[in-house]
């Protein structure tokens, strides 16, 4: 069994974020972390992989410093990664990157790709969904567990009040929720081994399989950023000591005025 | 000369200290006032690989250099001192000599579950009446048909009640030399706890490392087979000495840690801190302590570092390792007190991780060698 999953290296917010003049990230200027939900979609093949012996490919599309976290899926225990990358691809939007990762793809064979449900730093939630719809396979999306049953996967998928199972035939698309798990920590000679013997695979755009020009990076991104901001702050909050009855009263008559309940 | 790390040893140190803040932060504390050993912590580390960082792989270890060892240890130190003692003694006292020394046989048998992390080690050379003078050691092991049976007591062994594999310094021979003077001959064993005649004494209520299982041993008439020899009988004194000079390197990357926490302790507090309507970090006498304590605390990374590389690629570092020891652990001692201090009366009390940092590198002028024997290893090598 094959599995791909495609990872993102995003910036890690705790760092800061930067933004170029265009609304887009300054990337470059970033520390960066593996995006949690990618990491919790890899944590999920990696124990498919530990049960099965299935081959997990990591995939990202980025900047060529993304190698670093094609390293880092390995140390974890991917057996290999690929990244794509090239200038023309620059500046892409959710449109321009599935085309993109779905051109990449054609090329390999796969029985489940995983993505992460969303990046923390875009939050769209549409690569995933869009990349199955390139490549003309289902989607299951959300998913809390994922388990591998002869040639198809029962996802546990979340829903707002309540949780769907939901079974496909392979080949399949899962999106994957930083609740399906607690992704392992790398391991100390799992680094060395990335660095040292891992196998990382580089495709720019003339690699990409069956996509148009059109499709691709800045240009190709029906996507324009009006504007772009860091998170806002929320409030301190307010701070009331009351006995425990009057508490009641209090929440209650606050959730009320909010329309909670 | 390019001091950078090397992009795996950056990720190395990234997963260490995630691993650190998240897994070993949050029970330190807890740790430090029950005195209870952190099983659940090693257990983790096991999984993790980081009980056999420079074991090579095809001894269950996890093939990368002394360098990243030493950088897991400093993480681990920089919030807690009783776990880093743990992997730097088992992996510095115990299971490097055996790889160093071990037989194909020993190496199977007891370095491949110490690097795995399934078995613990630990390194027994101190006793009552010798500490520096190590020479001094009683404990005694005669060779019988079948073995060996040894009989003495060591002292203040760490991973003491918790390990499960013990490298034993014992006198094997008395002989005589040139001029008729009488000199102990010592040599290496590996002694397995649950052994007959191999039992636990008392256990040192400590002023630091408290979580760290600090314990006496007693070998009565405790037989071990003939196999349980590491090295060449009568040279267990130079494998003692040998093992130290590694430990030491460990310890020095403790010390490393404890003072690097400290550090950053201090300037997160003095930033917070207010006095007279402003933080104390903006008073110069702060910003003037800061500074030394980080110029300190990046003499002795060099120097740990520059230790770390020694071990890895020559065959004596002993030199290397004293310097290491010594400086690292008198700026950790220097740097925690000042942090202390910077932190006021909350730095006095144990709500604040820098007390009990103080009170861990106080530890680090001691044992494996205290500052005194570093320098006399220093000037001996100056002036032989």
């Amino acid at each position: 069994m094959k599995i791909v999953v495609c990872i993102k290296q995003v910036p890690d917010t705790k760092g800061g974020v930067q933004f170029n003049p265009d609304g887009t990230l300054n990337r470059a200027a970033m520390l960066t972390i593996m995006n949690p939900d990618d990491k919790a979609g890899l944590e999920a093949a990696l124990r498919i992989k530990d049960a099965t012996g299935a081959e997990v490919t990591a995939l990202t599309m980025g900047l060529p410093k993304a190698d670093d976290v094609l390293r880092e899926a390995m140390a974890m225990g991917a057996d290999k990664g690929i990244l794509v990358t090239d200038r023309v691809l620059g500046g892409a939007d959710t449109w321009a990157t599935s085309t993109t990762i779905a051109g990449a793809l054609r090329n390999i064979d796969y029985d489940m790709i995983i993505t992460g449900r969303q990046a923390i730093d875009g939050d769209t939630a549409q690569v995933g969904p869009q990349i199955a719809e390139h490549l003309g396979i289902p989607v299951i999306s959300y998913a809390e567990d994922i388990k591998v049953e002869g040639d198809s996967v029962i996802v546990k998928r979340q829903y707002e009040d309540r949780y769907h199972e939901v079974k496909a035939k392979m080949p399949v698309l899962v999106t994957a929720l930083s609740e399906l798990n607690e992704p392992r920590y790398m391991t100390p000679g799992g680094i060395f081994d990335a660095y040292d013997n891992g196998e990382v695979t580089v495709w720019g755009r003339a690699d990409l399989k069956d996509v148009d020009d059109s499709d691709l990076g800045l240009k190709g991104s029906p996507t324009k950023i009006a504007k772009a901001s860091d998170k806002v702050r929320k409030g301190a909050g307010e701070k009331v000591t009351l006995d425990p009855q009057e508490s009641v009263e209090y929440i209650m008559s606050k959730l009320t005025e909010k329309h909670v309940i | 000369m390019d001091f950078t790390l090397d992009k795996k040893h950056e990720m190395a140190r990234a997963l260490f200290a995630e691993f650190a803040e998240k897994e070993v932060k949050p029970l330190a504390q807890e740790v430090d006032e029950t005195e209870v050993f952190p099983r659940e912590t090693v257990t983790k580390m096991q999984k993790n690989g980081f009980m056999g960082i420079p074991i090579p792989k095809e001894y269950g270890g996890q093939g990368c250099d002394v360098l990243t060892y030493v950088m897991c240890v400093e993480e681990l130190a920089k919030v807690c001192g009783t776990t880093a003692v743990i992997v730097s003694a088992h992996t510095s006292l115990c299971a490097d000599p055996i790889l160093t020394y071990g037989t194909e046989e020993q190496k199977q048998k007891y370095l491949v579950p110490l690097a795995k992390g399934e078995k613990l080690g630990a390194f027994a050379l101190t006793e009552p009446g010798a500490g520096t003078d190590a020479q001094g050691a009683q404990t005694k092991a005669v060779e019988v048909e079948d073995g060996w049976i040894l009989n003495g007591s060591k002292c203040f062994i760490t991973n003491g009640k918790e390990a499960d594999i013990y490298i034993v310094i014992a006198v094997t021979d008395i002989v005589e030399d040139k001029r008729g003077r009488k000199q102990k001959k010592f040599s290496a064993f590996i002694v397995e706890k649950g052994t007959p005649g191999f039992s636990f004494g008392t256990k040192e209520k400590k002023m630091g490392i408290r979580g760290s299982s600090t314990y006496e041993l007693i070998f009565e008439d405790c037989k071990i087979p003939k196999d349980a020899l590491l090295g060449q009988r009568g040279k267990g004194f130079p494998i003692a000495m040998h093992t130290l000079d590694g430990g030491r390197i460990g310890i020095a990357a403790q010390a490393l840690g404890l003072g690097e926490g400290a550090l950053e302790s201090a300037v997160n507090f003095t930033k917070e801190r207010k006095q007279f309507g402003r933080s104390i970090s903006a008073f110069q006498n702060t910003q003037f302590q800061l500074a030394n304590m980080a110029t300190r605390m990046e003499a002795a990374k060099l120097l740990v570092y520059q230790a770390a590389m020694a071990k890895q690629n020559k065959p004596r570092y002993s030199v290397e390792a004293a310097k290491a020891k010594l400086f690292a652990a008198e700026a950790a001692m220097d740097v925690t007190t000042k942090a202390v201090q910077l932190h006021g009366g909350y730095g006095y009390t144990r709500e604040y991780d820098v007390e009990r940092m103080m009170r861990d590198a106080k530890i680090t002028e001691i044992y494996e060698g205290t500052s005194e024997v570093q320098r006399m290893v220093i000037s001996g090598d100056l002036l032989k």
